[in-house]
């Protein structure tokens, strides 16, 4: 592999911001090269650079301000910087293809699967129509679609998220191209269909001996899937080399943070509540989504979202619910915090149900339980100051202002901010401070129970550890009992003591995470353990994955 | 809002809109020193053309155009501000409650929006002067009846779309009651579209009102500018000024009213327009 002289070489790149952009460069002297058959994965947070870097060599830039200023990309001698338009053209999608983080947004939704698979070959002149379309046959085959003459027919709304991510890789590689560039392609999916749509890039990067450049950010993914590695840190690349070695024996410190973050499957040391009170009882909760129907006689659409979900919640408890999209976690927490309200089944804490009280019964009820919420730019509103914030819960129940303000700024000191940080406004901070501040307004009301949906989900990795410790650490200070909501299982190692698998609007699993990681009775939550990526390598890491 | 102000400064269509706009706010204020005494008294010989013994010229009364139109002014501000103001005021009540609450709230108010919306507002407007009457506060009235329901569906859309952002569940979530989330939380965050259409609104609001004194529906004791162009229309081929001063103002009114608006809408929502 590597005696050959590189399919993909890019030298020197640079790519420069905008001025107003809050560094000169997007890209800053980067030197890759992609060899034939192999996985090259290029690894960052985001803002390292790593998506601007793999789109240059497509001649995808964001806007006319971001432009490259230096370096070459070579593809076979052809430095494809200065190719012209026409050139480039010929060259995407036949030489070097792409796929796309969302396949919902990159594929068309008013055009049939079929139609988008054809269009590619359409345009760069292959064979006659009855020729393309057996191609596009042959194509969703080899990606594994079943019933390929139904794809072709179906709009990509009609597809499941695994489906259309299959449907873009075929897309992709109708044309047989050399280079594959795949931009996050499985962040959005859920984690059973991630190991499947991995293990499919890697079968067809193997059959066609295609070079693959893959931009994650994911070290699980990486350990899955990756030849080579390079690490990406603002616009600079920091470290390269082969995946083996780069995961093992890291050289730059960056690569040592960002591999020590990533959080291993191994839970920890095990609590015992089994003497605390029950403080949370959840008996039975039904939740049915209805939509359509009535009006135009169209048949109405039902959804059990839960059915039946039941469990116990002992004081300074951690329960993880876990699960895939739709599984209803984040229903069953919506529920309990009567966001929305249940059909049936009894939500009790300190044994008085809560789940069909009124508006005004339920208001002194609600600063018992608090809650935290996934996208720390949506859950602050940016026209209230973080003082304000953080402040007003209290305030709202009846504390003097300036009481709950001088309150607020003990509690952002207590999450780890400023105590200047009051009078600035959300836009200010970075996610993973935002999530300090959604954490902060949660515990001005001193809830006893704290609810996280996903909190740290919209986070970098190693932003992601710090928000856990923090959470970790103010659990055991205040004795709090938390439901934290997640998809991750390895995230859910390290909080949680007890974890709820979810399935399809019910709990299939249940009890203590070491008992549960360690000997998965249902088959769901073996499928979901496995599909973990890098398990392998994870457990290769702690010397403590005994059992 | 510091950057606001400064994307709306460097806007220069808006800033021609704003310098046309406080020229005529100022042309209201000074009327009754320029011109002291009433508007509709005769100065001179009617039918006399601009630049001559007065700089507008006379209209076929004798009356001093000038001081008509500086007259004028004053109505037609008042009547666009204070018909938008009470338009807005409604119409954000109206779509507010509609969008936060959802539901049978949602379709009442709609549907009650939808029964102002299915009457051609114009023809809304005469029907409710020729039967309240025309008093300048009547006029206001009927203009801002005709002028809401736009709002209310834009601010319907808004807090709909508000309502389930994850501030507004934090808020309910901490206890708090739906007034305070409605006032503190969404309102402040639709405070820029309310700002634009309303800006946009009131340019509506003078043509309806230059219309209906046009068509001889005004208060005949008030100066305005539809009144004038309305008096002026038999004679617009021998004395053509007496409808083109007045109506030039009208123009040049709603074109200043609505480069602000447009300079306002680019300024709050940058978004709109990045890159």
């Amino acid at each position: 592999m590597s005696g050959d002289s590189p399919l993909l070489r890019i030298e020197q790149l640079h790519v420069a911001l905008p001025p107003w952009a809050d560094r000169p460069f997007a890209v800053e002297d980067v030197s890759i090269d992609l060899y034939r058959n192999e996985i090259l994965c290029v690894v960052g947070e985001s803002g390292s650079g790593k998506s601007v870097m793999s789109r240059a060599v497509m001649g995808l830039f964001a806007s006319r301000h971001v432009r490259p200023t230096g370096g070459r990309i070579l593809l076979d001698g052809e430095n494809l910087l200065e190719a012209t338009h026409e050139r480039l053209r010929a060259i995407r999608g036949n030489r070097v293809a792409m796929i796309f983080q969302e396949p919902m947004t990159a594929l068309n939704p008013v055009h049939r699967i079929g139609r988008q698979i054809e269009e590619v070959l359409e345009i760069h002149r292959v064979g006659t129509p009855a020729e393309r379309r057996a191609r596009a046959v042959a194509m969703l085959e080899a990606v594994n679609l079943p019933d390929p003459a139904k794809i072709l027919a179906a709009y990509p709304h009609q597809l499941s998220g695994g489906q259309r991510q299959r449907a873009m890789i075929a897309m992709a590689l109708a044309l047989e191209p050399d280079v594959l560039i795949a931009d996050e392609p499985t962040t959005a999916l859920d984690v059973t269909t991630q190991a499947q749509i991995l293990a499919l890039i890697r079968d067809i990067q193997r059959k066609k001996g295609m070079g693959v450049i893959f931009v994650t950010h994911d070290f699980g993914v990486v350990a899955e899937i990756a030849d080579r590695i390079a690490v990406m840190q603002h616009g600079k690349l920091v470290e390269q080399g082969d995946a083996r070695e780069v995961l093992s024996q890291p050289q730059a410190a960056y690569t040592r943070s960002l591999l020590a973050a990533v959080p291993s499957l191994t839970p920890g040391p095990r609590r015992d509540f089994a003497g605390n009170p029950v403080v949370l009882s959840v008996k039975g909760v039904t939740k049915t989504y209805r939509t359509g129907g009535g009006f135009f006689g169209t048949s109405a659409r039902r959804v059990d979202a839960l059915k039946g979900v039941a469990f116990d919640l002992r004081r300074g408890e951690t329960l993880g619910i876990v699960g895939e999209s739709g599984s209803g976690k984040s229903t069953v927490a919506r529920c309990i915090t009567r966001l929305i309200d249940s059909d049936s089944g009894r939500i009790e804490i300190d044994g008085k149900d809560i789940a069909h009280l009124g508006t005004r019964a339920l208001r002194p009820l609600r600063r018992r339980m608090q809650m935290v919420f996934q996208d720390p730019y949506g859950s602050l509103n940016p026209r209230r100051t973080v003082g304000q914030l953080v402040a007003e819960g209290p305030i709202v129940h009846g504390t003097p202002a300036a009481e709950a303000t001088r309150r607020a700024v003990e509690l952002l000191e207590l999450v780890g901010l400023d105590a200047r940080s009051a009078s600035r406004y959300p836009h200010e901070f970075s996610g993973g401070q935002r999530q300090r501040i959604g954490l902060a307004r949660a515990l001005a009301l001193e809830p006893e129970i704290l609810v996280a949906d996903e909190p740290v989900s919209a986070l970098d990795v190693s932003v992601q550890e710090q928000v856990l410790k923090l959470i970790a650490d103010i659990r055991t200070r205040l004795g709090l009992t938390v439901l934290f909501i997640t998809h991750d299982l390895r995230v859910a190692s390290q909080v949680c003591d007890s974890i709820a698998v979810m399935h399809k609007g019910e709990i299939v699993e249940y009890g203590a995470v070491a008992d549960v990681y360690a000997n998965p009775r249902h088959d769901y939550t073996r499928t979901l353990l496995a599909a973990v990526p890098g398990r392998a390598w994870s457990e290769a890491q702690s010397p403590a994955s005994a059992n | 809002m510091r950057d606001a102000f400064l994307r709306f400064v460097r806007h220069k269509p808006a800033l021609v809109g704003l310098v046309l706009l406080v020229m005529v706010v100022i042309a209201a204020a000074v009327a009754s020193l320029l011109y002291p005494g009433d508007p509709f008294r005769i100065v001179g010989k009617p039918f006399q053309p601009p630049l001559t013994d007065f700089p507008l010229g006379t209209d076929m009364l004798g009356r001093d155009l000038a001081a008509a139109v500086f007259y004028g002014a004053r109505t037609t501000l008042l009547i666009g501000f204070a018909a938008t103001l009470i338009a807005t005021v409604v119409g954000v009540t109206i779509g507010g409650l509609a969008g936060y609450f959802g539901g049978r709230a949602d379709a009442l108010l709609m549907r009650l929006t939808e029964l102002f919306q299915t009457i051609p507002f114009f023809l809304f407007a005469i029907l409710l002067v020729a039967v309240l009457g025309s008093s300048i506060g009547k006029i206001i009235f009927a203009i801002a009846v005709v002028s809401w329901p736009p709002m209310a569906r834009l601010v319907r859309g808004e807090f709909m779309a508000m309502r389930n952002r994850e501030f507004v569940q934090a808020c309910v979530s901490m206890g708090m009651g739906h007034a305070r989330i409605i006032v503190v939380h969404i309102l402040p965050n639709t405070l820029s579209a309310i700002v634009v259409t309303g800006s946009l609104m009131i340019a509506t609001a003078i043509l309806i009102e230059s219309g209906l004194s046009f068509l001889g529906l005004s208060d005949p004791n008030v100066m305005s500018w539809g009144y004038i162009i309305g008096s002026g229309r038999s004679v617009l081929r021998t004395a053509w000024w007496i409808c083109a001063v007045p109506g030039v103002a009208i123009l040049l009114t709603v074109m200043a009213i609505n480069l602000v608006g447009d300079g306002l809408n680019d300024a709050l929502n940058p978004r709109l327009r990045q890159l």
